[in-house]
């Protein structure tokens, strides 16, 4: 299989006032060209860190990360990134805020409209194309966070916590937009969480991490197919894979070198 | 000077309250608007004012007096004169002062190696009172309009760079980085981001400068100036001509209260989008 996305022994250090901290210890994994996959794990594990290497905004002590077979350098708009705090800019309307992208990427300006327009549709906020992010409730905030990264249509979505300041009937409307959208233009798409439901429900597979150091712990495979629907999320199939996954993530064996 | 606050002390500037969102703390009472209540004020004042004059302590002017001269001064143009003379150095020193604090902030927020080439001068010179510079200013540049403007320059780059300084440095970090995964290079983060996520910062800066460079000029016009309305209160004070030295004071005030209203409503427009906190 071709990778999307390859981390290849990649180790993440910082260095602490005597010793150095190891948020990610040599960890290998591959994603494949238009795969949905799922990372949870207990807080501090490294998910961050690990997406942020993807998205460029971090780089590997050793080891290397790579995206289509090139070593990342850094952030582009190849890869969109969906942050938990949402990141809009303030001072911009949601037009704005999608169109900024467009904007730098010198998309002339009928045809910068239009994908925005469309961006935001998609998302269904064209009622509040004018409005400024203060008047928006998080999940409306959220949604044009994602238009933003959808307009300028990168190959892989790197989505860090998006839902997790919504509410539960928000964030199960916005997963089931989510795969809607994913699975009609089928980006790669690297999603964290440290919700198990979430993580199974959305994922071909997922990937469980562990702490101290982090870690990858089990990659477990969803055998479900899509598009996934509430009968799907009821079955005692979801239950059993959600089962495996919450035992990897909450009944994690330390490891040898656990710092208490 | 109109305002003595001073925000920089705040760890985000928060808009002035606006009329309506302060009101519901006083419940029950009966409201007074709060502009009947400043006219109060300024009557009672006034009324003081004539009434203190009336006793005739240390040769008081009444506003009767100090509103004939003005008349006067009004007539004959020199008050336009002297008003626009310290308008000019106020405005050109506040330019000055502040268009360059606003790059030095960024530079220093921005680049470690910048702050820590320009903090140490930053921070001793904002200890140094502006008119404690005027005799070096005198002795270095002369006594013709470059000392003064300068001093008001420095007295204006002082207080705003440290804010626009604080600006940058508090821009959220994941604000860049968004900006950054849509292909945003430095230059760019800078003008589109870093700039307008800072504009609330640097209009708070600018309004302290502003009130500082306008609080510097009486003092710089003291240096030999020929027109001004710190010259005009010197030469008063020479001739214990008390009426004029009331009217410098009285324009002094209001000419600085309308450039601090007109700033501050740039700032709310400008900050129009920030959460109400
Ligand atoms: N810049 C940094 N300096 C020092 N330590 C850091 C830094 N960034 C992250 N870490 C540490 O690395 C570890 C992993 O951080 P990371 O943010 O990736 O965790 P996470 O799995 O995303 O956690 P959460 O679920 O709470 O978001 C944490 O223990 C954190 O303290
Ligand atoms: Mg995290």
């Amino acid at each position: 299989m071709n990778a999307k996305i390859s981390f290849r022994d990649v180790s993440r250090t910082f260095p602490m006032k005597r010793t150095t901290f190891t948020a990610l210890d040599e960890v290998s994994l591959d994603i494949g060209d238009e795969e949905f996959v799922t990372v949870v794990g207990p807080s501090g594990c490294g998910k961050s860190t690990l997406l942020n290497l993807a998205a460029g905004l971090a780089v590997p002590t050793s080891g290397e990360v790579l995206v289509d077979g090139k070593p990342v350098t850094g952030p582009g708009p190849d890869r969109g990134v969906i942050f938990q705090q949402y990141a809009l800019f303030p001072w911009l309307t949601v037009r704005g805020n999608v169109e900024f992208g467009l904007k730098l990427a010198s998309v002339p300006a009928t045809e910068r409209r239009r994908r925005a327009e469309r961006a935001i549709e998609l998302v269904g906020l064209t009622d509040f194309a004018d409005a400024l992010p203060k008047t928006l409730s998080g999940g409306m905030k959220q949604r044009c966070a994602i238009a933003r990264a959808y307009a300028v249509d990168p190959q892989v979505l790197l989505m860090d916590e998006p839902f997790g300041a919504l509410d539960a009937l928000t964030r199960v409307q916005l997963q089931d937009q989510l795969l809607d959208t994913w699975s009609r233009d089928r980006r790669t798409v690297l999603f964290v969480t440290h919700d198990v439901d979430e993580a199974v429900y959305l994922a071909r597979r997922v990937v469980v991490m562990a702490a101290r150091p982090g870690r990858i712990q089990s990659v477990i495979e969803v055998d479900l197919p899509y598009p996934r629907t509430e009968a799907i999320r009821l079955s005692p199939e979801f239950a059993r894979i959600r089962n495996a996954v919450w035992t990897a993530v909450y009944h994690q064996t330390p490891a040898a070198t656990t710092a208490a | 000077m109109s305002s003595t606050e001073t925000p920089v002390k705040r760890a985000t500037p928060v808009r002035e309250s606006a009329g309506p969102a302060r009101e519901p703390r006083r419940r029950g009472r009966p409201r007074i608007p709060a502009l009947a209540l400043n006219l109060i004020a300024l009557v009672a004042g006034i009324g003081l004012w004539a009434w203190l004059a009336s006793l005739g302590i240390q040769a008081l002017p009444g506003p009767a007096a100090v509103a004939d001269k003005a008349g006067e001064l009004i007539a004959d143009g020199t008050l336009a004169d002297d008003a626009l003379a310290s308008l000019r150095r106020v405005l050109i020193g506040f330019a000055l002062g502040t268009l360059l604090a606003v790059p030095v902030g960024f530079l220093m927020g921005w680049y470690p190696v910048a702050r820590g080439l320009l903090e140490p001068y930053v921070q001793f010179f904002r200890t140094v009172p502006p008119l404690a510079m005027i005799p070096l200013a005198i002795v270095l540049l002369g006594i013709g309009e470059v000392p003064k403007i300068f001093v008001i320059f420095l007295a204006a780059f002082l207080s705003s760079v440290v804010a626009a300084f604080q600006g940058v440095v508090g821009v959220e970090r994941t604000l860049i980085d968004a900006a950054r995964v849509l292909g945003a290079h430095d230059g760019t983060i800078f003008l589109k981001v870093v700039v307008p996520a800072s504009a609330p910062f640097i209009l708070v800066g600018m309004r302290i400068g502003l009130g500082s460079a306008w609080g510097t000029l009486v003092a710089a016009e003291l240096i030999a100036a020929q027109e001004g309305l710190g010259y005009q209160m010197q030469k008063a004070q020479l001739y214990y001509d008390l009426p004029t030295i009331f009217v410098g004071l009285i324009t002094i005030g209001l000419l600085g209260l309308l450039m601090d209203r007109l700033l501050l409503l740039a700032e709310r427009r400008l900050t129009r989008w920030q959460e109400t906190r």
